[in-house]
């Protein structure tokens, strides 16, 4: 365990293990290219709750048991359990699982809070802290149209650049030692805030700061992209992905040819190009768990990626704040994985 | 009536749309203000005498767009400033409008009691 460059935290090779991980996914995630990388595809996104809130908080609740079968252990047996939705005061996470009644610990950073949640379950466990953490996140398309953007009824004409919020959510339970997965480093996000202040630009709003935190991962660990299967970033959607990329690639970290090979996007993958009403792809902060959990995690158990880079991206706006045209700010945090043998 | 009038309707009412769309498409502008944008240009045409020989030319092409409620606003305002004086502004304004408003609420009511308005 050593702290890395400004902002890196090492938590050493095999310390911390990913030992299981959950995905409950919703109808259109379900019908999408990873659809068979998900324990349960919902056919109905209510979930059999009366209300769009409490079907986000069933699907957490949903991802957080599996999660325990997976990991052959009882909600009862985690020292702590960490989390966040996109929901003002965190309702899907502390209501979805209320009834665990374990030590919790709600964080937030917008569609990034699956990489904070990891990091600070990580810390926790590589300090002794705790020996059993669960950590996650939903999100749900209905409840997050109603909070950030307008009354689904309202029939809003959307520009191609606009994401589609996730339906799902996501969970991975950690411990120390050696397990299928192992989380070998984090690294904490900077605030970049280049002005953007349309809710439907966010994959242009993120962008930045996800070039920033894959620069100062780089520099703080003293590694090249091409240290890593994959780079992946969280939601920056595939209009916010080509811009990435340029960046990545105008700042010098690597060439055209190695960003378009290495570098990839949750949004863009989750959905195909020719679901309706997808755009630029997929967003929100069950977006790259579900991808992570799901698909990457399945990808490196056959060996297809070695070592990973998670960099979920989030756009700190609240409704308040957009309502009175204040620009967004943006965060991106990594968590770096590798194989476990 | 001639079947010309089917034409017109079609092409102002179209023509209306578009410049909605094109405001939407180029400019940064919220659903919310096209739609007031809109309203406020069919009052000041009605205020300017145009939106009459507008709707005897294209008919529902000039009436069915919101531009008419702007219109219909100004006109009840303008037809009661005549009998009432100033307060007939007042009075006037949902006077031609009501109809619209009224079914509004009515029927927002009546989805209420037949749906589960809870999104």
């Amino acid at each position: 365990m050593a702290r890395l460059g400004r902002s890196t935290w090492a938590f050493g090779e095999r310390q911390v293990a990913v030992i299981a991980a959950s995905t409950v996914a919703g109808t259109w995630e379900g019908q999408g290219p990873l659809s068979d990388a998900f324990d349960v595809r919902l056919d109905d996104d209510r979930a059999g709750q009366d209300s769009w809130e409490r079907a986000e908080q069933a699907m957490f609740r949903r991802a957080a048991e599996i999660a325990c079968e997976k990991a052959a252990t009882r909600p009862a047996n985690l020292d702590l359990v960490i989390g966040a939705d996109l929901n003002a005061q965190l309702t899907s996470f502390y209501m979805g699982l209320r009834g665990l009644a374990r030590p919790m610990l709600g964080v937030y950073s917008a569609c990034a809070s699956i990489c904070e949640a990891l990091a600070v379950a990580g810390l926790a466990v590589a300090t002794g802290f705790a020996d059993v953490v669960l950590a996650g996140t939903s999100s749900h398309t209905s409840t997050a149209e109603r909070q950030f953007r307008y009354p689904t009824e309202y029939g809003v004409q959307r520009p191609p650049t606009a994401q589609r919020t996730v339906t799902g959510a996501g969970a991975a339970i950690l411990a120390r030692g050696r397990g299928k997965w192992q989380i070998t480093h984090a690294t904490i996000g900077e605030i970049a805030d280049f002005g953007v202040r349309s809710p439907w630009e966010m994959g242009a709003a993120m962008a930045p700061a996800a070039c920033d935190t894959i620069r100062q991962h780089l520099a703080d660990t003293g590694r090249s992209l091409d240290d890593y299967d994959l780079v992946v970033t969280g939601d920056l959607g595939r209009v916010g992905l080509d811009i990435l990329r340029h960046f990545l690639v105008e700042q010098g970290v690597a060439s055209a040819s190695l960003v378009q090979e290495r570098v990839e996007d949750c949004g863009a993958m989750i959905y195909r190009e020719d679901q309706p009403e997808v755009f630029s792809g997929g967003s929100g902060a069950a977006c790259s768990a579900l991808v992570t959990f799901g698909h990457l995690f399945r990808e490196m158990e056959r060996g297809r990626i070695h070592r990973l880079l998670l960099c979920a991206t989030g756009a700190l706006l609240s409704q308040v704040s957009a309502q009175q045209g204040d620009t967004i700010p943006s965060i991106s945090h990594a968590i770096a994985f590798e194989r476990g043998d | 009536m001639s079947a010309w009038t089917f034409l017109w309707a079609f092409l102002v009412g179209g023509a209306i749309c578009a410049i909605g769309q094109v405001i939407m498409d180029t400019t940064k502008l919220t659903p919310g203000h096209v739609m007031s944008i809109l309203v406020v240009a069919g009052a000041v045409a009605d205020g300017l005498g145009l939106y009459d020989p507008l709707i005897k030319f294209a008919g529902a092409g000039a009436t069915v767009p919101i531009t008419s409620f702007g219109n219909a606003l100004v006109h009840g305002a303008m037809h009661e400033a005549k009998i009432h004086g100033l307060i007939g502004v007042i009075t006037g304004i949902f006077e031609v409008t009501s109809a619209g408003i009224s079914a509004a609420i009515v029927f927002a009511f009546l989805a209420a009691v037949f749906a589960r308005p809870k999104g």
